[in-house]
């Protein structure tokens, strides 16, 4: 049984100076076979695929056996492991852009690692590189091998990087959250490969990921990795059905994420935000000094309508608009043509005080916990920065008593509002953003993707908070997102768009149950899910 | 480990020097061992010995004297100069990357056209009109420095506005003059006290290449660059005499770009 083994770790310790990043760590994966490496974000997977390439950084320190195929390699000189590295196992990162030169055609870049490997002819790694093109589906008339990553979609250069990834048909691939970057429909398509890929050439695959029904969908065996041990491993089914450790049950609650149960046909209620005949064109390079090129229209006629204390999500992939349109209806950018109302009053033209006024009513929570604060300022002051919008902001002791209100709301305690947001992990960072947004007790909350760059056991707990904070101070929530679990666990009502336009609108049960649209339906079936 | 300590070298040393010169140019501003503008025929050209550390020169003045008033010239040449290009260039960067668009056209072609104007040029040009100075010198190289931290202040101003803290600022109702105040400067000081380090080494030598060519300040005010040039007949004679101001502005340059180099490494690591 040992022998057959392809990959064995053994007692792997990885430290970064007195700090255990990964203690203990014992695994094995026999040929053919998938492992999905599952755990929260900190939890010590990615260092873990590190480990095994020998490819750490400079500070960490390891101790322990790793051993392919029977050979040790941590016993192999960094000379060897250069060999070894893409021979005989490959690696596929999360970002495929920067894991691509950008100034080399990306059939040069899949030949270069046959170049290195053997000594062939330039024809022949070309050849080769044709071949495993054709294989990870960027063959054909889409002609990869001459264009450069710039060129590519995100899917296709995740595709390129697989197929640099297992050109030397290397037993072992490891990827490390390979399609976190990607939209649904994507991902689906890039896990199918990983798959086939895995099945057809009997390579053992280490799939790692934050996300439970992502690794449901591959894996025959699953480890469950918190603080830098496994905690639990098995058979896939076995784990998702008779989880033993308590990690790994709290792991598949955030992953399965219940439908909410929305309790209003809330057309009665009064209406928050309406959005009428929304254009948003943008210019495009000129074909020459006297053609200009048609705009591109990135929101087509896209009317919606939010009503007060109900929770709307508009779900599309990535370039479908859904951001120009959230600049539009956060009068952040005005619109080619289209009128948005905010409580009845018109927001699209209102300028000045008028503005400052109508502006009271929306907030708005984005995407990046690291970016959403000024790195200067204190939380109290960031969370404090709405109260400009009105009239007679409150003094420094009230704004204090209220910010620490505010922070105790979102589950943080009001003695944080003096440190700095570096102090803070993503999780908190953005809950003290959804204190920003509320703290001026606004109509309505807009959401662009506040969720996506959390782990899923953050993303449950941020959504929770959410549900709790609607439903004690009744406001409403656009909620902005690509994650159909997302918007099923919190949206009272669906938009769903595609290429600047509505394509469907209805009920979150009633859209689930029943698409009407391709692409709804397409969305629906592509979103990975735990049976 | 190494990386920290030859920040902390390049830091150390850069303050050390830097702080030499500028005390060297307070304490002439009081007192130096003679007077640098008195002349005497009788003492001149003298080699160092223990009364005139460095010698005297052709008409007999001190040059340790002349050194050190010759450093109050530098600094305060230089350090006006890098005040005119803060005061005038980072409002105007802060104002393209705000507004973009024509504004920022109009501004950064604006900066083109002072770029592609050499300091000296400039110098000439402002020398004609009003006639040579240290003040002229002053607004030559401050006109010089005002695109420099034009440019570097756009470009760090509009990496700041793709911040999501941005957009926030925005909701909540902030102009672009608030928010570029509030904002984005307060986060581009690293970067200016940097950029500054490194004009004001600039100026230093521009200044003594102005001074050289006799553009800066005019006699009696002692000036490295006019020492170089006035020594430069009697290299034979006395080498000491360019030796000593050509080392000053050496090491008060050197001691700058360390410094500069120094906050590099310091600053640039955000929290």
């Amino acid at each position: 049984m040992t022998a057959a083994n392809l990959l064995e770790i053994e007692a792997l310790n990885v430290a970064v100076g007195a700090t255990r990043i990964i203690s203990n760590l014992s695994l094995a994966l026999r040929a053919g076979e998938i492992l999905g490496l599952v755990g929260a974000s900190g939890s010590g997977k990615s260092m873990t695929a590190l480990a095994i390439m020998r490819l750490l950084p400079a500070a960490a320190s390891a101790t322990g056996a790793v051993r392919l195929r029977g050979e040790a390699l941590t016993a192999k000189s960094d000379l060897q492991m250069q060999r070894i590295r893409g021979r005989d196992m490959g690696m596929v990162f999360q970002e495929p852009m920067s894991a691509l030169n950008p100034l080399m055609r990306v059939g040069d870049q899949v030949a270069e690692t046959v170049r290195l490997h053997r000594s062939v002819s330039d024809l022949e790694a070309r050849r080769a590189a044709r071949e495993t093109l054709d294989l990870v589906g960027l063959g054909g008339e889409q002609g990869a091998l001459e264009r450069l990553p710039y060129e590519l979609s995100g899917g296709q250069r995740q595709r390129a990087a697989i197929a640099m990834a297992v050109i030397m048909a290397p037993p072992l691939l490891i990827a490390d959250e390979p399609t976190t970057a990607l939209d649904v429909i994507t991902q689906a398509q890039v896990l199918l490969l990983l798959k086939d890929l895995a099945r057809t050439r009997n390579m053992g695959l280490i799939l790692v990921s934050h996300d439970l029904a992502v690794i449901a969908q591959l894996a025959d065996r699953v480890a469950v990795m918190q603080a830098g041990q496994i905690v639990e491993q098995g058979a896939t089914e076995q784990v998702l059905h008779h989880a033993q450790h308590a990690y790994t049950a709290a792991l598949l609650a955030a992953a399965k994420m219940p439908a909410k149960r929305s309790l209003m046909p809330q057309d009665s209620a009064p209406m928050v935000l309406q959005a009428c005949g929304i254009v948003q064109e943008y210019p495009r390079k000129r074909r020459s000094l006297w053609h200009a090129a048609p705009p591109l229209r990135a929101v087509d006629e896209v009317s919606l309508a939010v009503h007060a204390g109900e929770t709307v999500g508009l779900v599309g992939e990535s370039g479908s608009g859904k951001s120009s349109l959230l600049k539009v209806i956060l009068a952040l950018q005005r619109s080619t043509s289209g009128q948005v109302r905010l409580l009845g009053d018109d927001l699209s033209s209102a300028r000045g005080a008028n503005l400052r006024r109508l502006r009271r009513a929306i907030q708005a929570v984005f995407q990046d916990p690291y970016g959403s604060f000024d790195p200067r300022w204190p939380v109290e002051r960031s969370i404090a920065e709405p109260f400009f919008l009105l009239d007679s902001p409150p003094l420094p002791a009230e704004r204090r008593r209220k910010v620490g209100a505010m922070l105790e709301q979102v589950g943080l305690s009001a003695s944080d509002a003096r440190r700095l947001p570096h102090e803070f992990s993503g999780g908190e960072r953005q809950r003290i953003a959804i204190a920003r947004a509320m703290i001026t007790e606004p109509a309505l909350i807009a959401f662009d993707e506040a969720v996506s760059a959390l782990d899923v056991l953050l993303r449950d707990q941020i959504l929770r908070l959410l549900a709790e904070l609607s439903d004690r101070l009744k406001v409403a929530y656009l909620f902005v997102s690509h994650d159909l679990h997302v918007i099923r666990a919190i949206a009272d009502r669906v938009y769903v768009m595609q290429q600047g336009r509505i394509v469907e609108e209805g009920p979150t049960e009633q859209l689930f149950a029943s698409p009407r649209h391709a692409y709804t339906r397409a969305l629906i079936a592509a979103t990975p899910r735990i049976a | 480990m190494n990386g920290a300590a030859s920040r902390n070298f390049s830091l150390i040393a850069g303050v050390f020097i830097t702080g030499c010169f500028v005390g060297i140019a307070v304490v002439a501003q009081f007192w130096t061992p003679y007077d640098p503008a008195v002349l005497s025929i009788v003492g001149k050209l003298q080699a160092p010995d223990q009364h005139h550390w460095f010698g005297t020169d052709q008409l007999g003045r001190d040059v340790l004297s002349m050194i050190m008033a010759g450093a109050q010239t530098s600094v305060g040449v230089a350090l006006l100069s890098v005040a005119i290009g803060l005061f005038v260039g980072v409002p105007l960067g802060l104002l393209a990357a705000a507004h973009r668009g024509a504004v920022d056209e109009l501004v950064m072609r604006g900066n083109d056209l002072i770029f592609a104007f050499p300091a000296l040029l400039l110098a000439i040009l402002i020398t004609a009109v009003f006639g040579p100075g240290a003040v002229n010198a002053i607004i030559a190289i401050g006109i010089f420095n005002i695109p420099v931290f034009a440019r570097v202040t756009r470009a760090g101003a509009l990496q700041l506005w793709a911040r999501d803290y941005a957009l926030a600022a925005r909701v909540a109702g902030k102009g672009p003059l608030r928010i570029s105040s509030e904002h984005m400067l307060p986060n581009l000081i690293g970067l200016l006290v940097i950029q500054g380090t490194i004009q004001f080494s600039l100026g230093v030598i521009a200044e003594a290449g102005l001074s050289y060519v006799g553009l800066s300040a005019q006699p009696p005010t002692p000036s490295w660059g006019r020492m170089l040039n006035e020594a430069q007949t009697l290299t034979a004679l006395a080498p000491y005499l360019a030796l000593f101001p050509g080392f000053a502005v050496l090491l008060f340059v050197l001691g700058l770009n360390l410094l500069g180099e120094g906050l590099r490494r310091t600053l640039s690591r955000t929290p």
